[in-house]
Order: structure tokens, then C-alpha cells, then sequence
């Protein structure tokens, strides 16, 4: 593989956990948040002070960015508890301003100029910086972060957070506290999250706040939605193809966010439930060719004597 | 134990007192709560499981009382509800459903993480509550899709997940079938049987009379009488506020 390959390969890894963070929150919880990019960039940005300032090596670096955005993603997601659906949206968007504006204006965080020569991650004696081996180590991530989602959903905690979703009235009847799984998930989301940022930060080598503003936000939703939100299988399809084509298809590349905005209003518009989602039609088509067993059978169609 | 108290309680939405001064108590029974469209039954099931608090008063369960308690700690002391406007999780399966009222005792523990929901202790479980409500043909339908009336059933059947010893019905014979009522009411006897106490609201005096051993009347957001279904029906002021003329 050439190194272009390998370097675009590792880039939409990365986006492939953002994508199914930011589904845990929104596709699982049903908080649609649109400032997923605030907590990948204070995972960047703790790995990278981690790195610059206090000489610490990776592992140290990429487990702190756990911790830190998990528990900044906590405190954050404390507003949102009191604010309607619609509002979130608008919470969730503040929250990435302020959090870029910090990164900018704050000099222990390198201002606009950034943090820059984030040393080379180096494993057993040996640097490197992208490569074969770091693309075998963001895709573990992707199979890590695709595994906690896999078994969140298949969790008590996952049933609670569809609860949520669907309604909380009847949530809070079979004794699901609304408040705690969106902690929960804000917790779970901005702390799967802030490992993207780390790999991120330790891959380029340089953070800068411009990075991670809100229109990467929208980025990252985009493939959530256009993938299809909710399951595992859309996120990373989604986030493979919205990440992978610019980088192929040069004209896409200065429309790129254009294009993300278009495509989620299209697919809201169009095909709700994604690319992949459940009842979209691609997914009806592959399930009849591969002759799985369809989804459960809806029963409204029946006459009540 | 397990007894229900309803303390003065009041109700006040802006100029309109839904609730005004209820008081009465309940335990080991199958109570009716009746009275015209607009009365406040709703309501005051509302604040019985702390979807609502009172303006005034208070309703204590089991020697403690609930003043404190929001929602979904309220299920966990025992008391389970429906809604009159059924809330089924729509995108979720029957079954889904079941089991999510009898995950209540582990959605605050750090267990509900690393718990799978499905296995076959818990759908064992659902299973049994899905044949006690006539359930198992839905199964593995998903609740949006059904009918109102199964979708009422289910509304039972999830609340029942939650093991509760106390259960408040709003309006479940609503829109169903004269059979479909004769089983549900056989359903709430066996409930009742197997020692849980009930609180159903009801539309239709007759389904009322027949089922509960005692009946509430409320009006305008007063209790104007309770008694035996015999005292309820030939009680002059009751009979006014049926016939309109309060
Ligand atoms: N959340 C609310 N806000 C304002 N008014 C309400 C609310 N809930 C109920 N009401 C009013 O309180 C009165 C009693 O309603 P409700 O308890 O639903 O009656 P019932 O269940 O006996 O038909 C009605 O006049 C209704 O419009
Ligand atoms: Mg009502």
C-alpha cells in the first residue's frame, strides 16, 4: 500500500469512532448533538499537552485523553439534562464554540498557532509516525470502539438508553431515571471520542483549534445519519464513504462541507433511517440477496373482531 | 402495609384546581376511581407516581412518603402505572418492551452495564407475564404495529414486569371490545388473586361496578363519594354529576 493509502486509511479509521461515539449519544440515547467535534478536539488537545508539556509518551498520552474528554464530555453533558430536545442541538453547538474559542484564546493551549511537535509514538523501541503499524493501531481502536458499542446495545444500559429515546414518561414508569443514561451517554460518547482525538493528535503531530470547530461537527453527524443512525453497520459505512471520497475525488474535496450538509438534509428528507438503517431500502435489498430473516413482522394490517 | 395513602391533596394548573382536597386510602383491593371526562382521575394518578406534584398535600406508600420521590424511583418502591395515552416503546418489540419493566431493579446499578438483557433467564421471565396477558402471539411484533388494544395489554404487561405490589390502571378497558374487556377484567381479578393491590380508572360504570369491591367518584376535582359499588350507584349526588346535571 502506498503511504497515501495508508494515511487516508488511518484518517477514516478515526472518523469511524467518531462516527459510532457520536452514534451512542444520538443513534442509541437519542440526544442529537451537533458539538461532537468539541469533545474530539479535547481529546487532541489533552494528548497533545500531555505530550508537549509534560514529556509523557503515548500510551500515557491516548489512556488521559480517555479519562480527561470522558469526564469534561460528563460535566458538559450536565447542562443538556435541563434543556428541551430542540435545544440541545443549540447547547450542544455552544458547547463546541466555547470549546475552540478556549483552545484559540488560552496560551497554555498554544493559542492560534497551536500545539505543534507532538513527538512520534514509539512502541518497544521503536518510532514511527503513520505507517503500517499505525494504521494496525487506529483500526484496534475502530474494533474497540465498535465492540463497546456492540455491547452497550446489547445491555441493560442500551435498552435504557432506546427507552429514553422513545419516551421518557414511560422510561421514568419502568423505573429509567432519564438524567442518568444521558449522562451515560454523553459520558460514553465524548470519551470514546477523546481516544479519536489522541490518535489523531499523535498521527498529524500538531493540534490546531480550527480543527475542531462546529462544521466538523456536522461532518460527523452527517455520516451518522447518512450511514444510518442507530445501528452499528451505518456509522462506520457511513463514515467510510464521507471520509474516504474527498480524499479521492479532488473536487469533492473543497466542497466537502457543502456536500455533508446537502446530504444530511437529503437523507432526512428522503431516507430518514440512513443508508443501512433497519427499514431503508439498500438494507431491504441486501437482506432479500443474502435471504436473512426480515425485520419483525408488523401486524397492524390485522382486523380486530 | 403496602398501604396507600392520599393526603389533602390539591392540583392547581394555572385557574384550574384539577385535584381539591383529596383525601382517602387503599390497600389490598381492587378500587375504582371514576367520574365524568375532566374530573382529574388522570391527575391524580400523576401525582400518586410523581409525574406531578402537588400543589398541596401529600400521598405516603408503604409508611413513607413519596413527597421527594420522582418517577422512576417511585416504580421502585413497588407502585407501577399505565397511561391512559398509551406509551409503548413504538420501534421496540413486544418482548422488548416486557423486558424493559423488568430490567427496573437493575438500571441503577453498575450491573445494567455489563448485563446482557436478552438470555434465557430474563426472556423466561417475559415470556410468562407475555401468557399471562394474552401476549405471546405479538411477541416478536413491534409495538407501534400493533392494535389499541393489544397496545393496551402491553401497557399492562410492562408495568407488571416491574414486580410491582401496587398497580394504577388509566382507563385500560378504553376502546376495547366487550370480550376484550371480560378478559381483561378476569386478568385484573388475577392480579388482584395474586396479591397485588389495584387502582383502576373507568369510563364505563357497568365494567367498574361489576370488577371493583370499592368505588371512588371524582367530580370537578373532588371526591363527592366512595363506597360499595351498590352504595356508589343509587347515590343521589353521583347519579347527578352522570347525568349532567352538576
Ligand atoms: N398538565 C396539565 N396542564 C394543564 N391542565 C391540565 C393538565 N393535565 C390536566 N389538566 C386539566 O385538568 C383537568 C383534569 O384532567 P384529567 O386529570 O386528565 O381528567 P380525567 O382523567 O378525569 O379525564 C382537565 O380540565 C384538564 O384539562
Ligand atoms: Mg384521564
Amino acid at each position: 500500500m502506498s503511504g497515501y493509502v495508508i494515511s487516508v486509511a488511518i484518517f477514516v479509521g478515526i472518523w469511524v469512532t467518531l462516527a459510532l461515539s457520536l452514534n451512542i449519544l444520538t443513534g442509541y440515547a437519542g440526544q442529537v448533538s451537533l458539538g461532537h467535534a468539541a469533545f474530539f478536539g479535547i481529546g487532541a488537545y489533552a494528548s497533545a499537552v500531555m505530550a508537549v508539556r509534560y514529556g509523557q509518551p503515548f500510551w500515557v498520552d491516548f489512556i488521559a485523553a480517555i479519562i480527561i474528554t470522558g469526564v469534561v464530555g460528563t460535566i458538559l453533558g450536565l447542562p443538556s439534562l435541563r434543556v428541551r430536545h430542540d435545544f440541545l442541538v443549540l447547547a450542544t453547538m455552544g458547547i463546541n464554540f466555547v470549546v475552540v474559542a478556549l483552545f484559540k484564546y488560552v496560551d497554555f493551549f498554544g493559542g492560534a498557532m497551536g500545539l505543534v511537535n507532538i513527538p512520534a509514538p514509539s512502541f518497544f523501541g521503536a518510532t514511527f509516525r503513520g505507517g503500517t503499524p499505525y494504521l494496525i493501531l487506529v483500526w484496534l481502536y475502530v474494533l474497540f470502539v465498535w465492540a463497546v458499542s456492540w455491547y452497550i446495545s446489547k445491555s441493560w444500559v442500551g435498552l435504557a438508553f432506546n427507552a429514553i429515546r422513545l419516551d421518557e414518561d414511560a422510561a421514568a414508569a419502568v423505573g429509567i431515571g432519564a438524567a442518568r443514561f444521558k449522562i451515560y451517554a454523553f459520558g460514553i460518547s465524548a470519551a470514546l471520542a477523546g481516544g479519536a482525538g489522541s490518535l489523531y493528535a499523535h498521527f498529524i503531530g500538531s493540534v490546531f483549534p480550527d480543527t475542531f470547530v462546529f462544521v466538523e461537527s456536522i461532518a460527523i453527524l452527517s455520516m451518522v445519519v447518512f450511514g444510518g443512525m442507530g445501528t452499528l453497520r451505518g456509522p462506520i459505512v457511513g463514515a467510510i464513504i464521507l471520509k474516504a471520497a474527498p480524499e479521492f475525488l479532488r473536487f469533492v474535496q473543497d466542497y466537502r462541507f457543502t456536500i455533508y450538509g446537502a446530504l444530511l438534509v437529503l437523507m432526512m428528507l428522503f431516507q430518514p433511517m440512513g443508508l443501512l438503517g433497519d427499514d431503508s431500502w439498500l438494507w431491504q435489498q441486501l437482506k432479500r440477496w443474502f435471504g436473512r430473516k426480515s425485520a419483525p413482522p408488523k401486524v397492524s394490517e390485522e382486523v380486530t373482531p | 402495609m403496602r398501604k396507600l395513602i392520599v393526603q389533602h391533596v390539591s392540583k392547581q394548573f394555572g385557574g384550574l384546581r384539577a385535584l381539591n382536597d383529596v383525601s382517602f386510602e387503599t390497600e389490598n383491593e381492587i378500587l375504582g376511581l371514576i367520574g365524568p371526562n375532566g374530573a382529574g382521575k388522570t391527575t391524580l394518578f400523576n401525582v400518586i407516581s410523581g409525574f406531578l406534584k402537588p400543589t398541596a398535600g401529600e400521598v405516603h406508600y408503604n409508611g413513607q412518603s413519596l413527597h421527594r420521590y420522582r418517577p422512576h424511583r417511585i416504580v421502585a418502591l413497588g407502585l407501577a402505572r399505565t397511561f391512559q395515552i398509551v406509551k409503548p416503546f413504538g420501534d421496540l418489540t413486544v418482548l422488548d418492551n416486557v423486558l424493559s419493566g423488568y430490567g427496573m431493579p437493575l438500571y441503577r446499578r453498575p450491573k445494567a452495564f455489563f448485563r446482557r438483557y436478552h438470555t434465557p433467564v430474563t426472556e423466561r421471565a417475559a415470556d410468562e407475564i407475555l401468557a399471562l396477558t394474552d401476549l405471546t402471539e405479538y411477541r416478536d411484533a413491534l409495538a407501534e404495529s400493533l392494535p389499541i388494544g393489544v397496545q393496551r395489554r402491553l401497557e399492562i404487561a410492562r408495568a407488571l414486569a416491574t414486580q410491582p405490589d401496587f398497580l394504577l390502571l388509566d382507563e385500560p378497558a378504553a376502546g376495547l371490545t366487550a370480550h376484550e374487556a371480560e378478559s381483561l377484567a378476569e386478568l385484573i381479578r388475577t392480579l388482584h388473586a395474586r396479591g397485588k393491590s389495584i387502582i383502576v380508572i373507568e369510563h364505563n360504570m357497568a365494567f367498574a361496578m361489576n370488577l371493583c369491591q370499592r368505588i371512588l367518584v371524582l367530580a370537578q376535582g373532588e371526591l363527592i363519594a366512595q363506597g360499595a359499588p351498590a352504595d356508589i350507584q343509587s347515590n343521589e349526588q353521583v347519579i347527578n354529576v352522570y347525568l349532567g346535571k352538576r
